[in-house]
C-alpha cells in the first residue's frame, strides 16, 4: 500500500455522535485499516469548521497524506468544504472522499451498535475507493456574455430587466403574441389592491423598449445544443403576417378588420377579439398578430381588409415561419403555470351552470378593461349577483388532483371577497379547508375582509347544484357544505359561484423541460438543484428557474425568483469563465465497437457518433457526469471519472470489509 | 522436456461437451504443427491415458496444459489441482472452464432438483428410479464416483489460471493462432502475455466486427427469430431479438449475429466489464423506448428466461457467484446423498 490516508471522523455535534460511537469509529479505523494505507485517523467535533479543516491541512502537510476520507455529512454539503480544505495544504481536491455517517448512518438508524457498525463499513469503502481515486483539473469554457429568458410573465420580466440593465444582452422568447403573462389578466393584486396593470405595464414598456432587450413573441424555443456558457439556442418564429419594422401599431387594422372570434386565451371565452388583434390594449410589443385559422382571406382567399387600411403597408400574408438561431451563454426558464382545469371536478358544475365561474374568469370580469369593464355581473352579462360563494383548494389539496397547496388560492380568493364587496355589496362565503395566509401583511388582509363582512366557512364543499328541495333555494346555484366548525351540513343558496382553482404544471412541462435537458418533478414542476439553498439553479448548469415554473408562487416571489435567477446569471457573466466539475464520462475509443446503445440516451445530447470509424464520443464539455451512459454501456468502454469500475467494486469490497485481515485472538 | 526433446502438452475435459475437443482438431494440417513440436502427454479424448501416469510426471513438466470444461464435481477438481501442479502454463479453455458456461445456468437450482432433472423427468428412461450412489459395494471390493458439487465453477476458482481463451467452443483460427504463438515463444521468437490475460480474443465486442447496420437504440418489444423474417442487414437487436453482440468479446468474426442468429455472448465479457449479464441487462434496459412502468415492463417480459439469456455462458463467473458454498460445504453436502 504506497498510499498515505488520513481519515476523519466528525460528531457533528450529536447529529452523528449521538448514534455512532465516533471515538470508537475513528480508533477502528487507525488499528485495523493501517495495512489499507491508514496513517491518522482521527475525529473531531465539527470536522466543517475552520478548526477542523485545519487539522486535515496540518496533517497533509506534516505527515504527507496522500489521500484524504472524511465521514461526515453527505458530500452534497461539504464536499466542496473538505476538498477546498485539501488544495489549501496542496493535495489535489479530488483525492478526498466524504462518505456520509450522518444522512445515510446516525440520522436514519436507532440501534447505536449497529450504526457504529455500519459507519464502520461506510467508512471502510471510502478507504478502499480513495486510492483509486486520481487528482483531476477542473476544465475551463468561457461564458458567452448574452442570455436567453424563456417566458415573459412577470418572473421573466423582472430577470430580463434585470440583467439588461447590468449592461448584457437578453434575448425574451415569448409564446404568446404580447409579454405580461398571467398578470396582465388580473385586475387588482392582494393584499395591497394596487391595480395589476399599473404595476406591470411600465415594466412591460420598459422591456420593449430596453437596449439591451431582444423581445422576440409569437416565438418558442425548438431546440437548444451546447452547454453552460455556450448554449446554441433554435427559436421558431411563428408568422405574424405583420412586418414588424413597418408596423407602427396604430390599431387600423384591428380596428377595420370585420371578423370577430371568441377570445378563449386571453378573455378566457368571456369576450371576443378581432382576427388580427393584440391580445389587450397595452400589449408589449404594439405589433398585432394575424390569427390565420379564423382569418377570411385564409379561409376564402377575399378579404385583406387589414392589408387595405393599413397606412404603412405592413400587412404580409406572404410571411413564414422563421427559425433563428441564438448565441448565449446562459437561460432563464420562466414559462409559468397552467390554471387547473376544472371541468375535472364535474360536481362543482363547471360548464354545466352557467353561473358557476372560473377565478380567472372573475379575475376578467372585475378587469375594467375586461368584457364587462369591471361589472361583475352574472353570465347573463346584466344580472348583479345577490350572493356569491367562492371554493378554495379547487384541485389543490385534493388527493383525486393535486395534492400540494397552490399557495395563491386563499389571498386570491379574499381578494375576489373584497371586489365583490366593494363592486356588488352582495352577501359573500368563501368556502376554505385551512386559511394559509404566510406573506407580508396577508394574515392583515385576512382580518379586513373578516371585518367586511365577509362569511367564512370551514369545509370542503361536496356539491354545487341547481336543484332547490328547500324553501329559498329556488333559482340558486346550491352549495352543499360540511360547516366544520359547528359541525353541520349546510346548503346555501347563492346565486354565482366562483371556483378559486389551483396552479398547475404547464401542460407541456415536460417536453420543455427534455427540450432545455432538466428534469422536473412528477407533477410537472422543474426540479431546483437544492430545495433550499439553490432554488432557482438546476442540476444543468447554465440554466436556472424562476417563478411558477418551479411551483406555485405569488407575484412577489415570482419577481424575487426572476432577480434571484438575474443575479446568478449576472455573476457567471462577470467570471467570464466558469470551471467545469472534472467528473465526466469518457470513451475508450478501442474498446469502443460502435453499437449505438449509448446514443439516445444522454440527457445531455453529449454524445456523438462517428459513423466513419463507428465509434461514439462524449463531448465532455456538455456531459455533466451523470453515469447513464456508463451504466448502460455492455462493452465497458465509458467510464466515468471518480466512479471507474475499480473505484465502485473496491468500494464495494471495503463495505464488505473484505479487506481486514483477521485478528489473532 | 522429454527425450525427443519436445515440450510437453495435455489436453483435458472437465464438466464439458466435447465441442472444445473437436475445436482443436478442427484446426486441420496445425494439428501436425503441434504434434510436431509438443510431445502430447494426457489427452483422454484422443489418446489413452492412466491419472497416475500424470500423477507420476515431475511437477511443472508439462508446458502448455489447455483444460477445457467446468468444475462440476470432485473429480474434476482432483485433476484441475493434479495439472495446476504439473503444468507451466495452464489456460483456461472455453467458456466452461473460463466462466462455468452453460452447464453453471443450474446454478440456479439446487443439486438435487438438477439430480432430479437428470435421472427421473417423464423423458428419461429410469424405471428403477436409480440415482448415482458415491459408494458403492461390488464383489470385487468398494468403488467410489466422484462427488456431485452443488454448484458449477469455473477454473479458477479451483486453481490459479495462466490464460483465459474464451468461446463455446474457441475458433479453431484462435486455437491455431494461440498454438502459434506459444511454439514462437518457446523457440524466443515473440513474447507471451502478461499472466491472467485473455488469449485467442479481441478487446472490443462482437459488434466491432457485425456488418450489420446500427441507429440509435430505441427498443418497443422483443421477439425471437423464429417469429419473424428479420431484416438481413440491420442490427439484430434494433429489430427486437436479444443479441448479445454489445456486450460480448469479439475473436468470433460475429459468426452467429451475421448469420441472422443473436449472440449468446459465449466469448465472455470485454476488458472494461466485470459481470457480464450485469452489464447487459443495463444497456438492453436502457434502451427500452418508453417511459411508462407498465409499458416497460410488458416489453422486459417479453424476454424468456432472461438469467439464461443474460447469463448464458457466465453465471459461474459472474459477480452473482459470491453466494457460493465452500469447497468444504459442498463436500460435506455431497457426503449426504
Amino acid at each position: 500500500m504506497t498510499e498515505k490516508i488520513g481519515v476523519y471522523v466528525c460528531h457533528c455535534g450529536t447529529n452523528i455522535a449521538g448514534m455512532v460511537d465516533v471515538e470508537g469509529v475513528a480508533k477502528w479505523a487507525a488499528e485495523r485499516l493501517a495495512h489499507r494505507g491508514v496513517v491518522i485517523a482521527r475525529d473531531y467535533k465539527f470536522m466543517c469548521s475552520s478548526l477542523g479543516q485545519e487539522l486535515i491541512e496540518k496533517d497533509i502537510q506534516e505527515l504527507g497524506l496522500t489521500r484524504v476520507v472524511v465521514a461526515a455529512c453527505s458530500p452534497h454539503l461539504h464536499e466542496q468544504t473538505f476538498r477546498t480544505a485539501c488544495a489549501r495544504a496542496g493535495l489535489n481536491p479530488y483525492l478526498c472522499e466524504l462518505v456520509s455517517i450522518r444522512e445515510q448512518v446516525s440520522w436514519v438508524h436507532t440501534d447505536k451498535a449497529a450504526a457504529t457498525a455500519k459507519a464502520k463499513a461506510v467508512l471502510s469503502g471510502g478507504v478502499e475507493r480513495v486510492t483509486h481515486h486520481a487528482p483531476l483539473e477542473p476544465l475551463r469554457v468561457p461564458i458567452h456574455p448574452a442570455t436567453l429568458v424563456v417566458g415573459g410573465g412577470i418572473a421573466g420580466i423582472q430577470a430580463a430587466l434585470e440583467i439588461a440593465d447590468s449592461g448584457t444582452r437578453v434575448y425574451l422568447v415569448e409564446r404568446e403574441p404580447s409579454i405580461g403573462g398571467h398578470m396582465a389578466q388580473f385586475d387588482k393584486t392582494f393584499p395591497t389592491l394596487d391595480c395589476s396593470a399599473c404595476i406591470l405595464t411600465p415594466k412591460m414598456v420598459s422591456v420593449g423598449n430596453h437596449p439591451n432587450i431582444t423581445l422576440m413573441t409569437y416565438a418558442e424555443v425548438t431546440k437548444v445544443d451546447g452547454f453552460v456558457g455556450n448554449f446554441e439556442v433554435t427559436v421558431t418564429q411563428k408568422p405574424r403576417y405583420v412586418k414588424v419594422d413597418l408596423c407602427t401599431g396604430c390599431g387600423v387594422c384591428e380596428e377595420k378588420c370585420p371578423k370577430k372570434v371568441v377570445d378563449d386565451i386571453f378573455e378566457v371565452g368571456l369576450g371576443k377579439r378581432k382576427v388580427i388583434y393584440r391580445p389587450f390594449a397595452q400589449a408589449v410589443p404594439k405589433y398585432p398578430v394575424l390569427d390565420r385559422e379564423n382569418c377570411t382571406y385564409f379561409i376564402k382567399g377575399t378579404c385583406k381588409a387589414c392589408e387595405k387600411f393599413c397606412p404603412t403597408d405592413a400587412i404580409d400574408f406572404e410571411q413564414k415561419e422563421e427559425i433563428i438561431t441564438l448565441k448565449v451563454g446562459n437561460i432563464i426558464l420562466a414559462t409559468g403555470f397552467d390554471l387547473f382545469n376544472a371541468h375535472r371536478i364535474p360536481q362543482y358544475g363547471l360548464g354545466r351552470l352557467p353561473n358557476v365561474f372560473t377565478s380567472l374568469e372573475f379575475e376578467r370580469l372585475c378587469n375594467a378593461a375586461g368584457p364587462t369593464n369591471g361589472n361583475v355581473v352574472m353570465r347573463d352579462g346584466t344580472t348583479v349577483p345577490k350572493s356569491v360563494g367562492i371554493i378554495h383548494c379547487v384541485g389543490s389539496r385534493d388527493e383525486n388532483y393535486h395534492a400540494y397547496c397552490s399557495s395563491i388560492c386563499c389571498m386570491q380568493s379574499l381578494k375576489f371577497a373584497h371586489l365583490v364587496r366593494e363592486r356588488t355589496g352582495a352577501e359573500v362565503y368563501n368556502f376554505y379547508i385551512d386559511m394559509r395566509a404566510p406573506g407580508k401583511g396577508y394574515e392583515e388582509f385576512y382580518h379586513r375582509l373578516l371585518e367586511e363582512g365577509v362569511h367564512f366557512v370551514r369545509g370542503k364543499v361536496a356539491e354545487v347544484s341547481a336543484f332547490a328541495r328547500l324553501p329559498g333555494e329556488e333559482g340558486h346555484l346550491i352549495v352543499q357544505v360540511e360547516d366544520t366548525l359547528i359541525g353541520k351540513q349546510r346548503r346555501i343558496p347563492l346565486d354565482m359561484v366562483v371556483l378559486s382553482a389551483g396552479l398547475e404544471p404547464r401542460h407541456d412541462a415536460k417536453q420543455v423541460a427534455k427540450v432545455f435537458g432538466i428534469s422536473c418533478s412528477a407533477d410537472g414542476w422543474y426540479i431546483e438543484k437544492h430545495p433550499k439553498l439553490d432554488p432557482v439553479a438546476t442540476m444543468t448548469e447554465g440554466i436556472y428557474i424562476a417563478g411558477a415554473v418551479q411551483g406555485p408562487k405569488d407575484i412577489p416571489a415570482s419577481v424575487a425568483q426572476g432577480a434571484a435567477a438575474a443575479a446568478r446569471v449576472m455573476g457567471r457573466i462577470q467570471q467570464k469563465e466558469i470551471a467545469l466539475e472534472p467528473v465526466r464520462a469518457s470513451i475508450d475509443e478501442t474498446r469502443c465497437s460502435g453499437c449505438r446503445i449509448c446514443n439516445a440516451l444522454c440527457p445531455f445530447n453529449a454524445i456523438l457518433y462517428h459513423a466513419d470509424t463507428a465509434v461514439s464520443e462524449v463531448n465532455p464539455a456538455l456531459c455533466q457526469g451523470c453515469g447513464t451512459c456508463v451504466a448502460a454501456c455492455p462493452a465497458g468502454a465509458i467510464s466515468g471519472t471518480g466512479f471507474s469500475d475499480e473505484q465502485v467494486l473496491s468500494q464495494m469490497e471495503g463495505l464488505l470489509l473484505r479487506n481486514l485481515q483477521p485478528v489473532e485472538v | 522436456m522429454t527425450a525427443n526433446g519436445k515440450p510437453k502438452f495435455a489436453m483435458y475435459w472437465a464438466a464439458a461437451c466435447g465441442g472444445c475437443e473437436i475445436a482443436v482438431l478442427n484446426i486441420h494440417e496445425k494439428i501436425l504443427d503441434v504434434d510436431a513440436n509438443f510431445d502430447v502427454v494426457f489427452w483422454p479424448v484422443a489418446m489413452d491415458a492412466k491419472y497416475k501416469d500424470v500423477e507420476a510426471m515431475p511437477d511443472q513438466s508439462i508446458t502448455l496444459c489447455l483444460f477445457n470444461g467446468a468444475i462440476r464435481n470432485s473429480e474434476n477438481r482432483h485433476i484441475a489441482e493434479l495439472l495446476r501442479r504439473k503444468s507451466k502454463i495452464l489456460v483456461a479453455f472455453g467458456s466452461c472452464a473460463c466462466e462455468g458456461g452453460f452447464p453453471a445456468l443450474s446454478n440456479l437450482t439446487t443439486r438435487e432438483e438438477t439430480l432430479r432433472t437428470a435421472f427421473s423427468t417423464v423423458s428419461t428412461d429410469n424405471p428403477q428410479n436409480l440415482r448415482p450412489q458415491p459408494n458403492y459395494t461390488v464383489p470385487e471390493g468398494e468403488l467410489d464416483i466422484p462427488h456431485m458439487y452443488s454448484v458449477v465453477r469455473p477454473l479458477d476458482q479451483a486453481v490459479p489460471v495462466d490464460y483465459y481463451m474464451p468461446g463455446c467452443p474457441p475458433e479453431s483460427e484462435q486455437i491455431a493462432a494461440v498454438v502459434e504463438l506459444v511454439i514462437k515463444a518457446l523457440k524466443g521468437e515473440a513474447t507471451l502475455p502478461a499472466a491472467g490475460s485473455v488469449i485467442g480474443a479481441g478487446h472490443s465486442t462482437v459488434c466491432d466486427e457485425c456488418t450489420r447496420t446500427r441507429n440509435e437504440k430505441k427498443i418497443t418489444g422483443f421477439t425471437r427469430i423464429q417469429d419473424f423474417r428479420p431484416d438481413p442487414a440491420l442490427c439484430l437487436l434494433e429489430q427486437g431479438i436479444l443479441c448479445n453482440g454489445p456486450a460480448t468479446r469479439n475473436g468470433c468474426t460475429a459468426r452467429c449475429p451475421m448469420a441472422g442468429v443473436p449472440c449468446v455472448g459465449c466469448y465472455g465479457p470485454t476488458d472494461g466489464a466485470r459481470d457480464f449479464g450485469g452489464r447487459l441487462m443495463s444497456a438492453v434496459a436502457s434502451v427500452i423506448d418508453s417511459t411508462d412502468p407498465q409499458e416497460i415492463e410488458r416489453i422486459l417480459d417479453q424476454i424468456p428466461d432472461p438469467v439464461g439469456s443474460f447469463y448464458h455462458t457466465n453465471l459461474a463467473g459472474s459477480l452473482l457467484q459470491a453466494s457460493k458454498p465452500t469447497w468444504e460445504e459442498d463436500q460435506h453436502a455431497a457426503h449426504h446423498d
